[in-house]
């Protein structure tokens, strides 16, 4: 396997070809917050918190770590004023749907108290989508149990209605919800 | 059941034998069946022309072909007459028989029929002198007026399939790759990158089958130009397609069509089934050893399956989300094998660059941006339909040249282009000429060709609101920018609209925008804050009115306007007081109507049908509605002026 040097916030990192910079970060010891990323899944790019500063030539962009793979030569930065207002932004934007939890505990460590956004007519649901249940039983267990309804803004987490024929009560989708709510979830849109 | 055509003389000699029979043709008629006329009823008016030509005893020397999409929906049903391309407008089953036994028979003309041009008063004899095809450039919408798009025939009579022979037998795959980029053809999706690379970076990639795809989900409001292309000419795209396999090496092509274009689905497929008969597609094409086939995959209605990942998903069979991964669906599209995805203008055009060859294609259209492109004009434009014209023409040569202005004497305010990821374009840019890259600098875009002509009564906050709302449903809602920046975007635009907007909301929308532009996943997120973005850089007043004074400048935007019978102007005629749902007109004979504001519901019912003469409904905006006396005396009516039935 080659091996590939790149430069993360001053330090170079070498790392196996194939691995994305949030991986190299990481064997670096160099911490990118993430919300949807999990070890045992494929990356999913959804959350957007692991966005980082790359620049490659003369081009600077904004990408999502998580899936964006090493390069020789990448210039990283993993902590700019602009990825740190894009994360209070993300945080900003979740607050109405998790008032509460680690969301709101995170928020706070980014000197977030209150959002500028509407909460009235927004259900707390406590689900950021980030579809860790999903993933789990449809990667991990191979089940389809859990899954993905509807679209856009009213995109939701569901059991499928044939879940009772499909799950084997692993309960990973109970365990791995960050916001621990899955249950509540489950209740709320089985079928 | 039609012989399979060999070699290349195979299919040389059936276009002599095609065109030798049209000879004994005299007199053809080209009827309109595209989107437009076909609500208007072409349908039936192209079964009376073939009923009465057939009655006629014609049947020998005139020839009926139920084409697709001239261009001018306005005036539809339309048909031209060959050869001389006499063009009649508006036509009804009713004047088909005068038609055809005046015209098709003698070759007379009947003005009745013929398009009356309003400035002048005069009627136009020619489809090509009409204002509204004058000044286009018809290269693709053209060729729909020779062409039955269920008659393969008719598409090799018209030199079809040629440009194909050419890339087999004359310039290979590299030639055919050479000649899509020296004409720099650019993607006519929305993206506008340049066709010849992308062909070249899939041609490369590592990787066995190749993939050749097309984009046929069109989805933006108001757009179908690519509708009418494959409802009028799916033999273009076809061939197109089948040269793009050729440089690129494919041997599987698709076409991913919406389910919802159901005539372009079936005319789609039966040119695929055409051309296979023919030896057009299938194993050792014309005889060469290149092989090449197609299937269709129908779109399950989803909007953002027009993304070129999210339509690979669909493909695959999965549900159509955008891939959140760094690598170009051109190395790693359709089950990860390297996949090219052009829209189907784009593939439509191919043809034109192997026939022509890329110098002739190259000397149409600006710097950076060349050849043609079809706009579908609609919105409060006088001349609406599809619209094809050189690239680098002006906004306002496309409006008022050939659009005709603004209907009903009111004043232009702004276009839409590029769809939901496009912009607003006010009247201080209209001189601009229409490109890829003179439109993103004014901060819209070309999209795929969507043009929405907008008047003085649009309210420019309403339109973003709009865009935003169709975009927070079709967004797949993955990626937390898109989903939530458009879910909070839609409630502070809804705010605005209902007086409820604050100071400061204008600058987080702006904000927001930028955010979404940066973090969103796939390019319908980047974009989605377009709309907002540009009514803000160009019409930013109107927010602030709708924010500080709760006044909607175009008095459009329902809880911010009043409706006011003028008291001056009443006639006491009734109309209103009859029309009203909700019982909130009172009044009498020889009193004036009075409309109690707490129970109006701002449905317009009143404003609508007041008659013109009198306009004594008004809408009032930013400012209190004066009151009037209950049992008010109607004003005795001036001198001169008629008495008012009731």
């Amino acid at each position: 396997m080659q091996e590939i040097t790149l430069e993360i916030d001053g330090f170079k990192v070498t790392v196996e070809e194939g691995k994305t910079v949030l991986e190299a970060a990481k064997e670096a010891g160099i911490a990118i917050p993430t919300l949807c990323y999990h070890e045992e899944l494929e990356p999913f790019g959804a959350c957007r918190f692991c966005m980082v500063e790359i620049t490659k030539g003369n081009r600077k962009r904004l990408v999502a770590s998580c899936v964006y793979p090493a390069e020789e030569g990448l210039v990283v930065k993993t902590n700019t004023d602009r990825v740190k207002e894009i994360r209070r932004m993300i945080l900003e934007l979740l607050l109405p749907l998790a008032p509460a939890g680690p969301i709101r505990e995170l928020a706070r460590r980014y000197g977030l108290e209150k959002s500028r956004f509407k909460t009235e007519d927004i259900k707390p649901t406590h689900c950021t989508l980030c579809g860790m249940c999903v993933r789990y039983c449809n990667e991990v267990m191979k089940y389809d149990a859990v899954s993905f309804v509807g679209r856009g803004v009213s995109k939701a987490v569901a059991l499928t209605p044939e879940a009772r024929d499909l799950c084997v009560f692993c309960r990973k989708c109970y365990t791995i919800c960050e916001a621990g709510r899955f249950p509540m979830l489950a209740e709320e849109y089985s079928v | 059941m039609m012989k399979k055509l060999a070699t290349r003389e195979d299919l040389e000699k059936l276009r002599k034998e095609l065109q030798d029979r049209s000879k004994k043709i005299k007199r053809w008629v080209a009827v309109c069946s595209g989107p437009g006329c076909h609500v208007h009823g072409s349908g039936e008016v192209a079964k009376a022309f073939m009923e009465e030509v057939a009655a006629q005893g014609l049947e020998d020397s005139v020839r009926v072909r139920a084409t697709g999409c001239h261009g001018f929906c306005e005036v539809g049903p339309v048909a031209v007459i060959f050869p001389e391309r006499y063009c009649y407008v508006k036509l009804r089953v009713e004047d088909v028989p005068e038609i055809v036994g005046k015209t098709l028979k003698k070759g007379q003309v009947v003005e009745d029929f013929l398009f009356m041009d309003e400035t002048t008063g005069k009627r136009i004899l020619y489809d090509e002198e009409i204002p509204y095809y004058k000044f286009q450039q018809r290269l693709l919408l053209g060729q729909h007026l020779q062409i039955d798009p269920r008659d393969v025939g008719d598409y090799i009579a018209a030199g079809g399939y040629s440009a194909l022979a050419k890339a087999l037998f004359d310039l290979g795959p590299e030639g055919v790759l050479e000649e899509v980029k020296a004409a720099n053809l650019r993607g006519r999706g929305g993206g506008g990158f340049p066709a010849g690379i992308k062909w070249e970076t899939t041609r490369n990639a590592p990787g066995e089958p190749k993939y050749v795809i097309v984009n046929a989900d069109e989805g933006d409001p108001g757009a179908y130009m690519d509708r009418g292309i494959l409802e009028g000419n799916p033999h273009s795209v076809l061939e197109g397609l089948i040269i793009g396999a050729i440089a690129i090496g494919s041997t599987q092509g698709f076409v991913y069509v919406r389910q919802e274009y159901p005539i372009a689905v079936k005319n789609m497929q039966r040119a695929i089934d055409q051309a296979r008969e023919l030896g057009l597609l299938g194993e050792n094409i014309l005889g060469s050893d290149f092989s090449f086939d197609v299937k269709i995959h129908m779109g399950a209605g989803a909007f953002v399956s027009g993304e070129s990942s999210a339509l690979m998903t669909a493909i695959e069979g999965r549900v159509g989300e955008p891939r959140p991964k760094y690598i170009r669906t051109a190395v790693k599209g359709v089950w990860d094998k390297p996949s090219n995805l052009n829209n189907v203008e784009t593939w439509a055009n191919v043809p034109l660059i192997i026939n022509n060859g890329a110098d002739w294609y190259s000397g149409i259209g600006t710097d950076n941006s060349k050849g043609t492109k079809i706009f579908s004009l609609v919105g409060k434009v006088k001349n609406t339909g599809l619209v094809e014209v050189p690239m680098g023409v002006s906004l306002r040569k496309i409006i008022f040249d050939i659009g005709g202005g603004i209907r009903g004497g009111k004043k232009f305010k702004a276009v839409q282009t590029g769809g939901p990821s496009g912009g607003v374009i006010p009247d201080s840019l209209l001189d601009i000429p229409v490109d890829y890259d003179e439109l993103n600098r004014v901060g819209s875009m070309m999209g795929s060709g969507g043009m929405i002509v907008m008047d003085e009564d649009t309210c420019m906050v309403d339109v973003a609101r709009y865009y935003i709302n169709f975009l927070s449903d079709e967004s797949c809602g993955k990626c937390v920018p898109c989903r939530e920046g458009l879910r909070q975007a839609l409630r502070i635009l809804e705010n605005i609209c209902a007086g409820k907007g604050k100071e400061g909301d204008i600058e987080l929308l702006e904000e927001l925008g930028s955010f979404m532009k940066d973090a969103s996943l796939c390019a319908l997120g980047q974009t989605a804050a377009n709309p907002v973005l540009s009514t803000i850089k160009y019409f930013r007043g109107e927010y602030e009115a709708h924010i500080l004074e709760k006044k909607c400048p175009a008095k459009v935007c329902k809880e911010l306007i009043s409706f006011f019978i003028d008291p001056d102007k009443c006639k006491a005629c009734g109309l209103c007081f009859k029309a009203c749902p909700v019982d909130a007109i009172t009044g009498g004979k020889g009193l004036v109507h009075i409309i109690d504001q707490a129970k109006c519901i701002r449905c317009g019912s009143c404003f609508s049908v007041c008659p013109e003469k009198f306009s004594a409904v008004v809408k009032l905006s930013g400012e209190p509605v004066p009151e009037v006396t209950p049992g008010t005396k109607m004003k005795k009516k001036a001198k001169g002026e008629k008495k008012c039935k009731k």
